[in-house]
């Protein structure tokens, strides 16, 4: 680990005025940050601690949720109204991480934490373009089993590894900033870039922009949501596809439907095309799988992860069989 | 250099078949064990009761120190840089901005470093430690991806760790000889194991195989694997005059004490190593590099260190297992007999090591067939040398051969359990020898009707529960018991009745100390609290090493001698106005703090009370262990019935473990409490490796790319079910206290278990290890 100045950050104001050098990060909980300092694939100069702000769950007047982005991991999961509510976000946080982890994790933490990709992870010794732009990709030819099958460049193929991102992803959540020119929000969906030739970049957050809450919308059919995540043990692994889906079904036909999907691209990925086909549809594992086969027929599978894109078929059209009632 | 080695082992290996051959046809009473232990027929002792660890609170209340926990006076920290190439040359080092740095006292290079001499490769020597026989930082060559190239010394952890990041080194690269499949098409030569060739015919295999009505023929293979023991490897080193003092996490302190002192070129008794306490060994904790380094370091800096290896230190530099790649076939008549039994395959070592991953030994003893064809084939990679990993050669060698058994019972269409009966053996199958104690049979039957295997369906595919697939797979495990020369103890009885026995043996956390304790107190006929068990100590006598589930023999041969050397003395004490006077020692028994006559116990006379009368504040005698030349006259094996319940996802091809039994028979259990931990503890590993154990290991570089418990994945909590334990308990009449080690034999045959209640479930065989997901969709 490279030294460093800790400061504490005492309003959101001050956090800013703080950042105001580019090589300053905004601490959370520190679960990914504080590894890859000691990996040294992070070096900054200096952190300003935001775990101590904006740690309430507000209840809105239009029947939303506003998470403050510095509200732990544990917290968000086991709020009575994201448990009853938000079922796939409860599900999300729980299904991630350990439970320590998860009491040390924040919001705002959760979502800007960095890929596992293993050579992403290995300052040492492999080349990777998100460490070091230019630098070339060891996971390409390499161990990629656990990488992207969609938006994927040949420049990286790393995955995000949140599991509460996609459920936030498809329930419509929306991730409010602060930076030095105002407040702004976006879609949590549209937080994260996918590659392309800058796979340094992971979100559209500018420097020193600092994510203070989290907007969870009105969503009455909500309440019909899950989270289903696919790994190779029954804890503490990361997806190798996840999909967190809510379905809202009246007099036998789909009037709406949200989806995203874990594991399988550079962040989560709200599978818009299976929504499309399924809007208006009937309820049938007919309907679930084509919707399925719609938003992965552009997967690209590397050499080690093809068995992620049958993977992710069956699991989005169990999850979706699931909601609607059926057995899959 | 590694041809002549062989040579040599060769020739060790003939000379100990020609004493084989007379030891195997010599008297039973001529060999250790054949009088049975008396402490067999000793049934209300302190032996087989379930005692907690002594050492429990202890650990409990954080107060036992591990190697990384020993304060000393001026106390240096330790980092490592590791080589990102697999061979080469080192070029330029430049340690300016990392001396440079806060705290640092001093970047230790090949440059630098003290000159000794490279480790002594364990199995070279009777007390030869070294996981390889490489220079340690002595030159400018890099033979391995991780080898380490400098280490930086500072005041704190922290300042090392950073300095470290500041070290810059510049290699040339060679072409480096990684990947499997290239080293394997150049070429491969028959492993050498403890002196032996892994190659074994009898009769003609092959044409039996091709003549046999019924036959099954298939290939297997298992990845690499690296250890993983909670506590991380970890030493603390110091230098008081020309002895050196080293607090280790070790599995054999003689073994290391004898190396590194050869290393430095001093005497052995010039290196003092302590392991009180072990956070978990399963052959990882022996001699590599940590404990040569920071000794060098210690020299070079003039202060203690302490060098706490990173989890990615574990991988980069203590071996792990090797890859192997299997084939089983077998043929069988019509009922189910063998009538050939071809095991072989091939898997990797190194140049600089003598320990070749040995898959068929469980197949030597295993099934009663016509005609045998074994044989292991090795190359020799580029990498870090590879090591004994819990039940070398057996763990991934009964995956292959028990998967076997399970795909010729359905070929036949006869139960599994039902085939192995068929060709349970009279006799050892390959050596002709008897064996001591083999009660596999009375296992299976034990653990079949326990596990309710009866409700199995023959026909795979059968049982559906919701989304999950059930099903029910048997396998069976066996490990060898072993007992190695060098064992010897001192026992010192002092005039109030406290017993001390010393010998340099370890406690890894499975339970040793208390066991002994036990043992100790039957044998001397003493309370518990009565007794002392001293260990983890390079200056107490034994070469004792942890390995090989033959501790506890080893210690009790030992004892047992010691005992013996005990009543002699005790005798001689005891003058003529004993109530023993003119007994010789083989009348006589330890019992209720005292000796007495064998068939007239009250013919007594306590410790206390002779001593008492000789004036004398103690008695300490000391003896060795005989030669174990019993495991040349039986067949020596422990066995196990394992049973798995799985549930594999129809949908996510998940497979998750339900249930699990294992039904053992391994002699007589000491301490039924901490063997069940042994065992269970032997199972989860054994679930690990069939279903999520894996290096990646990248063959373009040599580089292990998961070097951390996140990412390398051993079972957790959820992944492990109830698992149910039972024994036999018959006690092996020509073994120290009838017992048979019970370290290791847990995570054999559960790989194969678990693999063939996958194929009971879905009908899918996988013969690639690990099982994940992707294999079953």
């Amino acid at each position: 680990m490279t030294p460093f100045r800790y400061s504490r950050a005492t309003d959101v104001a001050d956090a800013i005025r703080q950042s105001g050098d580019c090589n300053t990060r905004y601490l959370g909980g520190g679960t990914n940050l504080v590894d890859l300092m000691r990996e040294t694939v992070e070096r900054p100069e200096a952190l300003v601690d935001v775990s101590g702000l904006s740690r309430d769950i507000e209840e809105l007047p239009d029947g939303g949720l506003l998470i403050g982005a510095g509200v732990r991991n544990t917290a968000l999961a086991e709020h009575r109204s994201v448990r009853t509510r938000y079922p796939a976000l409860s599900r999300a946080i729980l299904a991630g991480a350990s439970a320590q982890i998860r009491n040390m994790a924040t919001v705002g933490g959760n979502l800007l934490q960095r890929t596992r990709c293993a050579y992403f992870y290995d300052d040492d010794g492999s080349r990777c373009n998100k460490r070091l732009p230019g630098q070339g990709c060891d996971a390409l030819e390499g161990f990629n089993r656990n990488h992207a099958i969609l938006g994927a460049s040949p420049s990286c193929v790393a995955v995000h590894p949140s599991d509460m991102a996609v459920a936030l992803a498809a329930l419509d959540g929306v991730v409010h900033l602060h930076g030095a020119r105002g407040e702004r929000s976006f879609p949590v969906a549209d937080l994260h870039r996918l590659p392309g030739d800058r796979p340094d970049v992971d979100t559209l957050l500018e420097p020193g922009e600092l994510i203070t809450a989290i907007e969870l919308p009105p969503l009455p059919f909500a309440a019909r949501s899950t989270y289903r995540k696919v790994r190779d043990r029954s804890s503490y692994a990361f997806a190798l596809v996840s999909v967190a889906a809510l379905l809202d079904v009246e007099d036998g036909r789909i009037r709406d439907v949200r989806i995203a999907l874990g594991g399988v691209a550079h962040k989560p990925w709200r599978a818009f095309k299976a929504e499309e086909v399924l809007r208006g549809g009937p309820p049938r594992a007919a309907a679930f799988t084509a919707a399925a086969d719609a938003e992965l027929a552009d997967a690209k599978p590397l050499a080690g992860n093809g068995f992620k894109i049958e993977l992710a078929r069956r699991t989005i059209a169990a999850v979706l069989g699931e909601l609607a009632g059926e057995t899959a | 250099m590694s041809i002549l080695k062989d040579a040599k082992d060769l020739l060790q290996g003939a000379v100990q078949g020609a004493m084989g051959k007379a030891v195997a046809i010599a008297p039973d009473s001529w060999m250790p064990g054949g009088e049975p232990d008396p402490l067999i027929a000793m049934r209300h002792g302190h032996v087989g009761r379930p005692h907690s660890r002594i050492d429990g609170p202890l650990k409990v209340s954080g107060s036992a120190p591990f190697a990384a926990e020993f304060p000393m006076e001026g106390m240096a920290y330790a980092s490592l840089v590791f080589s990102p190439i697999a061979k080469g040359r080192i070029l330029e080092i430049d340690t300016t901005s990392a001396e440079a740095a806060p705290g640092v006292l001093a970047v230790m290079t090949y440059v630098n470093a003290p000159r000794i001499s490279p480790p002594p490769v364990f199995l070279s020597g009777a007390k030869a430690a070294g996981g390889d026989d490489l220079p340690v930082m002595q030159e400018d060559v890099v033979r391995w991806n991780g080898e380490p190239v400098a280490v930086v010394l500072a005041e704190t952890q922290e300042q090392a760790d950073h300095a470290r990041s500041l070290v810059h080194i510049v290699y040339e690269a060679r072409r480096a000889l990684i990947d499997f499949a290239e080293a394997k098409a150049a070429g491969s030569r028959t492993a050498v194991f403890m002196g032996e060739p892994l190659h074994l015919e009898i009769g003609d295999a092959d044409k039996a195989l091709a003549d046999a009505p019924v036959r099954i023929d298939s290939s297997y293979s298992t990845p690499r694997h690296n250890h993983n023991a909670i506590e991380l490897h970890a030493v603390t080193a110091a230098w008081e005059g020309d002895t050196l003092r080293i607090h280790d996490a070790s599995q054999l302190v003689a073994h290391t004490a004898w190396s590194i002192a050869q290393m430095f070129g001093i005497d052995e008794k010039q290196v003092v190593i302590t392991s009180p306490f072990v956070g978990g060994g399963f052959g990882g904790k022996c001699l590599w590099q940590h404990q040569v380094l920071a000794s060098m370091a210690a020299k070079l800096a003039g202060r203690p260190v302490r060098l706490v290896l990173s989890r990615e230190g574990v991988y980069r530099i203590v071996g792990g297992r090797s890859p192997t790649e299997q084939r089983v076939a077998l043929g069988a008549d019509r009922e189910g007999r063998l009538k050939a039994l071809v095991h072989s395959g091939t898997t990797a070592k190194t140049a600089s090591n003598m320990m070749a991953e040995p898959f068929i030994v469980a197949t030597k003893s295993a099934y009663a067939s016509e005609t045998f064809k074994l044989d292991v084939r090795a190359v020799e990679l580029d990498m870090l040398a590879n090591t004994f990993m819990r039940a070398p050669g057996e763990a991934v060698g009964t995956f292959a051969l028990e998967s076997a058994m399970d795909e010729l019972a359905e070929a036949l269409g006869i139960d599994p359990i039902e085939l192995r009966m068929r060709n349970e053996p009279e006799k050892d199958p390959t050596s002709g020898l008897p064996f001591s104690s083999r009660n596999v049979t009375e296992a299976w039957r034990a653990g079949a009707q326990r596990f309710g295997w009866d409700r199995r369906d023959l026909v795979p595919r059968m049982v559906r529960d919701g989304e999950w697939l059930v099903g029910m797979g048997c396998a069976t495990g066996t490990y060898p018991y072993y007992r190695m020369p060098g064992g010897a103890a001192r026992i010192t009885i002092t005039s109030g009745g406290h017993a001390t026995v010393d010998i340099a043996a370890h406690e890894m956390g499975m339970g040793t100390a208390t066991a002994q304790t036990q043992v100790a107190a039957d044998r001397l006929g003493l309370a518990m609290d009565e007794v002392t068990f001293r260990y983890g100590d390079s200056t107490l006598p034994g070469v004792v090493l942890a390995g090989g589930s033959q501790q506890t023999a080893s210690i009790g041969a030992a004892v047992s001698a010691a005992h013996g050397a005990l009543v002699k003395e005790l005798l001689k004490i005891a003058g003529n106005d004993s109530p023993l006077a003119g007994l010789k020692p083989d009348e006589v028994a330890s019992r209720d703090g005292g000796l007495c006559k064998r068939d007239e116990p009250e013919r007594h006379e306590t410790y206390v009370s002779i001593l008492g009368r000789a004036r004398q504040a103690s008695v300490s005698v000391e003896a060795e262990a005989p030669m174990p030349l019993e495991t040349q006259h039986w067949s020596m094996h422990s066995h196990a019935a394992m049973f798995c319940e799985v549930r594999v996802n129809t949908v996510t091809g998940e497979p998750r473990v339900s249930r699990f039994l294992g039904s053992f028979d391994c002699g007589r259990i000491l301490n039924p409490k901490t063997a069940t931990s042994q065992f269970r503890g032997g199972i989860i590993m054994g679930l690990g490796l069939a279903l999520m154990e894996e290096t990646q290991f990248d063959e373009r570089k040599g580089r292990v790319m998961n070097p951390s418990l996140s990412e390398y994945h051993v079972p957790v909590h959820m992944d492990v079910p109830e698992i149910d334990v039972i024994w036999t308990d018959i006690p092996d009449p020509h073994t120290p206290m009838g017992a048979r080690g019970i370290g290791e034999i847990g995570i054999t045959g559960t790989a194969a278990a678990v693999a063939n209640a996958i194929y009971n479930a879905t009908g899918r065989r996988v013969r690639d290890l690990p099982i994940t997901l992707d294999k079953l969709l």
